[in-house]
């Protein structure tokens, strides 16, 4: 494994400084700052166009802020040449679609690009890092086949298994649980907290964020509505304020769990007048 | 990596093998007295081999008629089948080629200018009109489609716009400034026709096509990493404005060099493309070579069996290919609307 990483302990900090993003004259980011403590899963959660995707995608170097920097241990990544940058981070879009019918091992051996030689050609070892991302999502044994013929769910885990393959120290991954059933939502998880890597990750479910990520930050219109962990973030304040939800979180032996219980009502100004939710208030109402 | 290499290692050297034999029955099997062996013969006397001489009459007609047709056919169609596979690599769409995007067009255009109203006095040559007109079309075509080239349909439009604005621009230079001469031999031209051809023309687009496909293949795995767009080719650690500028620049020029020395032949850039595809896979530094040969292959063939089915009626080339390119697009363009 000549120009593998050597699993350190301290893979990186991904950190960004008063990131600011517009499009069209409509403020995506406002002073973003927040930080990736090296090694841990750092969550991004929030409501819908609170500038999830937008923030993931200037982590990853992928667009480039108008505002503020984003360094990887200390170093603006603009600064760094892209093909080292593509080393040490790998992103995860939220929905790659291809139109050109790939094989499985094709696409992931696209994370073995940045190890490329100058001639263009692979490592020795790309195939055998490539099977083994593949083993590592779950997908043992998948190689020829066709892209086309992928469920949902199995492109998402062959798009992570690229991103493994791309053997990075930090992995910043855009609502990777899209598409995928349960139990591979856990198994990915599972996979992601007990790596080596600093993970950045966009979540919808806030209970599986919360289970699972040290470090969370809530957006809220582009801006850092909270960060922290996420016992003391997902308070019931937040879920109402941010999520427009009522819940409950409690603190367990390993981080925290997220109980619904069903849509706030509007704002404490403007919703008054709405009926209440059927139901005991008490009573979950099922996780999102 | 060992099946793709597998295939690559029958696939080259077949489809080189291929390509020597059907230049050469595209000398030898269309029509008069000449034979294969005359057709060998005039090849081995012109590169100094030991065998005996043609007749000057028939050697002039395999070595100075025949042979720069063929090699022409060949050599535009590696061009055009290599701009087919960069441009469906870099929009993402398997139905982007030169012709269909509406750059063929604009190569005519400026041609016909240069051609017809005598722009630029003879300082601009007919090569150097057909790239301005192709750079200003891919110019206007990846304006107008924006960022959102992977819509199909919307790739599609947008060629068919601009390739009917520069075929009205051209219609009204031929119909208004061209005598009648020039008006039936430029139709003819924009149908594509190899009739044009001598060995100055050969050169220059093989020249042209041989460069393009050198540099498209050292920047193979950069167009490998643009299958899921222009976000995952940056993560990838891809320079893809640098891409973009080199296929760009690469594929007019190949065009504009295609287009003025055959006119402007449509659908090559799509059908070879997916045919080899299907043999070699997607990975483009072996996808290019193979594009390159089974063009060549494929324009040749296409012009013997214009020649061997509607003698002695002279149709264009580029009808033949259009026959076989319509039926694959709408080939293509189903299993797209499928996946």
């Amino acid at each position: 494994m000549s120009e593998q990483r050597a699993i350190s302990e301290d893979p990186g900090v991904l950190e960004a400084r008063d990131l600011g993003r517009s499009v069209h004259g409509v403020d995506l980011l406002t002073g973003v700052d927040i930080v990736a403590p090296s090694g841990r899963m750092t969550g991004i959660v929030g409501p819908n166009g609170s500038g999830k995707s937008t923030l993931a995608r200037c982590l990853a170097g992928v667009t480039p802020p108008d505002h503020g920097v984003v360094t990887l241990d200390d170093t603006d990544l603009r600064t760094l040449p892209r093909r080292s940058v593509a080393r040490r981070l790998a992103f995860v879009e939220q929905q790659g679609h291809a139109e050109i019918d790939h094989r499985v091992l094709d696409v992931v051996r696209l994370g073995r690009l940045p190890y490329r030689s100058r001639l263009g050609a692979l490592d020795e070892d790309a195939d055998e890092v490539c099977r083994t991302a593949l083993a590592e999502v779950g997908m043992a044994g998948t190689d020829q086949r066709r892209w086309s013929g992928l469920s949902g769910g199995e492109r998402q885990r062959v798009q992570v298994a690229r991103a493994l393959a791309q053997t990075p120290d930090v992995l910043v991954l855009d609502e990777p649980l899209n598409h995928l059933d349960v139990h591979h939502q856990f198994e990915l998880l599972d996979l992601l907290s007990t790596g080596a890597s600093t993970v950045v990750i966009v979540l919808h479910d806030l209970d599986l964020a919360a289970r699972y990520c040290d470090h969370l930050v809530v957006l809220d219109g582009g801006r850092v509505a909270a960060d922290g962990v996420p016992a003391d973030v997902l308070d019931a304040d937040v879920l109402d304020r941010v999520f427009r939800v009522r819940g409950t979180t409690r603190r367990t032996p390993h981080g925290a769990r997220v109980e619904l219980h069903g849509a706030a009502s509007r704002h404490p100004d403007a919703g008054r007048s709405r009926r209440r939710p059927l139901g005991p208030p008490d009573q979950p109402v099922g996780v999102e | 990596m060992t099946t793709t290499a597998l295939r690559g290692a029958i696939v080259v050297p077949v489809l080189s093998a291929a390509l020597v034999v059907v230049v050469l029955a595209g000398v030898a099997l269309a029509g008069g007295t000449i034979t294969w062996t005359d057709t060998v013969r005039s090849i081995g006397t012109h590169l100094g081999l030991p065998v005996t001489p043609l007749s000057p009459l028939a050697d002039s007609v395999v070595w100075q008629l025949r042979l720069p047709r063929v090699l022409l056919a060949a050599a535009a169609g590696a061009g055009l089948a290599v701009c087919g596979c960069v441009l469906q690599a870099v929009t993402r769409n398997v139905l982007a080629e030169p012709y269909l995007l509406g750059i063929s067009s604009g190569a005519s255009t400026g041609a016909v200018l240069v051609l017809v109203l005598g722009l630029g006095a003879g300082s601009v040559t007919l090569a150097g009109g057909a790239l301005a007109g192709g750079l200003l079309s891919f110019a206007l075509v990846f304006a107008l489609m924006g960022r959102d080239t992977a819509s199909t349909s919307r790739v599609v439009l947008t060629g068919v716009v601009v390739g009917q604005l520069f075929s009205a621009v051209t219609s009204l230079v031929v119909t208004a400034w061209g005598d009648a001469d020039a008006t039936r031999g430029i139709t003819y031209w924009l149908l594509g026709s190899l009739a044009a051809a001598r060995w100055s023309s050969v050169a220059v687009c093989a020249v042209v096509v041989v460069v393009a496909t050198v540099v498209f293949v050292a920047v193979a795995p950069a167009l490998d990493a643009f299958v899921f767009g222009h976000d995952a080719a940056v993560a990838l650690g891809i320079d893809v404005r640098l891409l973009r500028i080199i296929v760009l620049v690469g594929a007019a020029a190949t065009t504009a060099a295609v287009v003025a020395a055959v006119g402007a032949i449509g659908f090559v850039g799509l059908v070879v493309p997916h045919a080899a595809r299907m043999l070699v896979g997607p990975g483009h530094r072996l996808l290019l070579p193979v594009s390159a040969l089974a063009g060549g292959v494929f324009l040749v063939v296409a012009d013997l069996a214009r020649r061997l089915a509607f003698a002695p009626h002279q149709i264009p080339v580029g009808v033949v290919t259009a026959l076989i390119g319509v039926p694959t697009f709408l080939v293509v363009l189903r299993r797209g609307q499928r996946a």
